[in-house]
């Protein structure tokens, strides 16, 4: 089992990082990850992407153009890698700032509010794991008990009070992809 | 410190794996993509680890020097850069090189000519192993293809450079260099307290003067010398050839890549096996000593052969060397900072070999 993954919005939304606790999740149930980040000059304040991939087996190239599930955060996002999706995958985009939705019949479309859910939850921080909630919510490739030992992983100990706030986030992100 | 498996850079894999193979020292100066080796070792402070000094130096140029008079005493000591700032070394190098000093120097490639691109490119082999600063010499070349092997190379290189005297060189990439995988760190090494008896560490009564020089007035003496340092070159073709073979056994075709390239095809083998055309890479591992032997034996087994390279084609000229007409060989590639897909690989592959 392979999962090819783009993650795509602006700088500061927490792609990069959700991608790196989504290969530590990987790690932790002794998956094999890569972790391919855009280090452009659109890093300095436009978009920002990364290509995760999980694979029980050793994974041959870590740079690819099509997905098995794409997972959108911004407009220039998705008009760069909608027709990015193999057919009979997977999109999850959050609508926030979205005025043209995608229009794909081949692949499953799953739109979600985690701006709206972060700002109920007083904390913009937590936009990225609800996302990543949502994602193994509907691609359970990683399980919920090792995306929170890879953020333990991943964060800084001086983070690590903020850890609960995460898990809250993640399950809240698991709870509105099935209202989607 | 024990052994250890992290999720890192390739950059951050080098900057740790220096630190825990017991180097005395780097001095280097930041360039993207390759700033993450000075800023993890700015950052782990290694002098409180093993006592190895970080420098950050006022140019490249200092760098590779502070590098030469590091290596003169016998100390385990290495450089980085990306490839406007190789350029800037080269100086350094060949004195080096013409010293007979071993060290190491990290290149993540990024696009050129000039100033080029900050992405990822493998436009540097010429460079690399033909010599890049002036007269006849030669670096010991690793390509890593992992982040893995960015860090187990760096142990391997102090080795070879040690072993032969001779400056290593990790030419790596862009691609490598920021992306992360799962690395397994090896335990902490000591740093050696002995020095090399060649090494400049003040004369003693009982020896005569160790001179380190690239100097030689006399043209009979440097030609001997000339001649000794082939003689070294040769016997490092001998022992020490590194490649990897995939998928080669029933192959009728071939792929020649290294590093990100040789990744990419790995990908594009799987696609092409789903058609059904045999096909299997040979990965050099060292790009000097270049698996020449092997490459010639496979020849006579498949129908053709296509490198992969992020360059306008110069590994290819070394794969010809080694196939010397027996079979077609051709180049495909991306320039510019952009990495090939594993489907326009087989798509050239069937275009420039299959149908040509």
């Amino acid at each position: 089992m392979t999962e090819e993954i783009i993650i795509a919005g602006f700088g500061g939304q927490g792609v990069l990082s959700m991608g790196k606790i989504m290969a530590y999740s990987g790690i932790m149930q002794d998956m094999e990850v890569s972790w391919m980040p855009s280090y452009g000059p659109e890093m300095r304040g436009g978009t920002a992407n990364v290509i995760v991939i999980l694979s029980e087996n050793r994974i041959s190239s870590p740079i690819i153009r099509t997905f098995d599930t794409a997972i959108i955060l911004n407009q220039q996002s998705m008009d760069k890698f909608e027709q990015s999706v193999k057919p009979g995958g997977t999109l999850i985009y959050d609508g926030n700032g979205i005025t043209r939705h995608p229009e794909r019949e081949d692949i499953t479309i799953y739109q979600i509010d985690a701006a709206g859910e972060a700002s109920k939850m007083k904390s913009a921080k937590t936009f990225n794991m609800i996302v990543l909630g949502s994602f193994i919510k509907v691609k359970p490739i990683v399980k919920l008990e090792n995306v929170l030992l890879g953020l333990k992983k991943s964060l800084p100990e001086r983070y690590h009070h903020m850890i609960p706030m995460n898990e809250e986030a993640l399950l809240r992100g698991m709870e509105i992809i099935g209202e989607a | 410190m024990e052994r250890e498996l992290r999720l890192m850079k390739g950059n951050e894999a080098i900057a740790e794996a220096a630190i825990r193979a017991g180097a005395d020292g780097y001095f280097g100066y930041p360039i993207t993509p390759q700033s993450e080796v000075l800023e993890y070792l700015t950052m782990e402070k290694p002098h409180e680890r093993t006592g190895m000094i970080i420098l950050q130096a006022e140019s490249e140029v200092a760098a590779i020097n502070m590098v030469y008079g590091g290596a003169a005493c016998g100390k385990k000591v290495m450089t980085s850069s990306s490839s406007p700032g190789i350029s800037l070394k080269q100086e350094g190098i060949t004195y080096i090189a013409g010293a007979e000093l071993p060290c190491l120097i990290v290149n993540v490639v990024r696009g050129g000519p000039g100033l080029g691109t900050i992405q990822p490119a493998q436009s540097d082999y010429f460079q690399a192993t033909k010599g890049g600063g002036h007269g006849d010499y030669k670096l010991i070349v690793l390509a890593p293809a992992s982040v893995q092997e960015m860090a187990d190379f760096v142990e391997l290189a102090f080795d070879l450079a040690f072993k032969y005297r001779n400056p290593a060189m990790i030419l790596s990439d862009g691609a490598i260099g920021q992306m992360m995988e799962k690395v397994w760190l090896k335990p902490q090494k000591e740093r050696s307290r002995e020095f090399p008896e060649w090494a400049t560490t003040g004369k003693t009564p009982d020896r005569e003067r160790n001179i380190i020089t690239s100097l030689n007035l006399d043209p009979n003496k440097q030609e001997d010398f000339n001649h000794k340092l082939q003689a070294k070159y040769r016997e490092i073709e001998k022992n020490e050839v590194l490649y990897e073979e995939f998928q080669c056994d029933d192959a009728e075709y071939l792929f020649v890549a290294y590093g990100t390239s040789a990744r990419v095809c790995q990908k594009a083998i799987e696609l092409a096996r789903e058609e059904g055309i045999k096909v299997g890479l040979l990965r050099p591992i060292t790009l000097f000593p270049f698996p020449t032997v092997i490459i010639s034996r496979l020849a006579d087994q498949v129908k053709g052969i296509l490198t992969v390279e992020m360059s306008a084609g110069q590994m290819v000229e070394d794969v010809r060397l080694a196939v010397n007409g027996k079979i077609p060989v051709e180049h495909w590639g991306r320039m510019g900072g952009i990495v090939p897909t594993p489907e326009e690989a087989v798509e050239n592959l069937k275009s420039k070999i299959i149908g040509g």
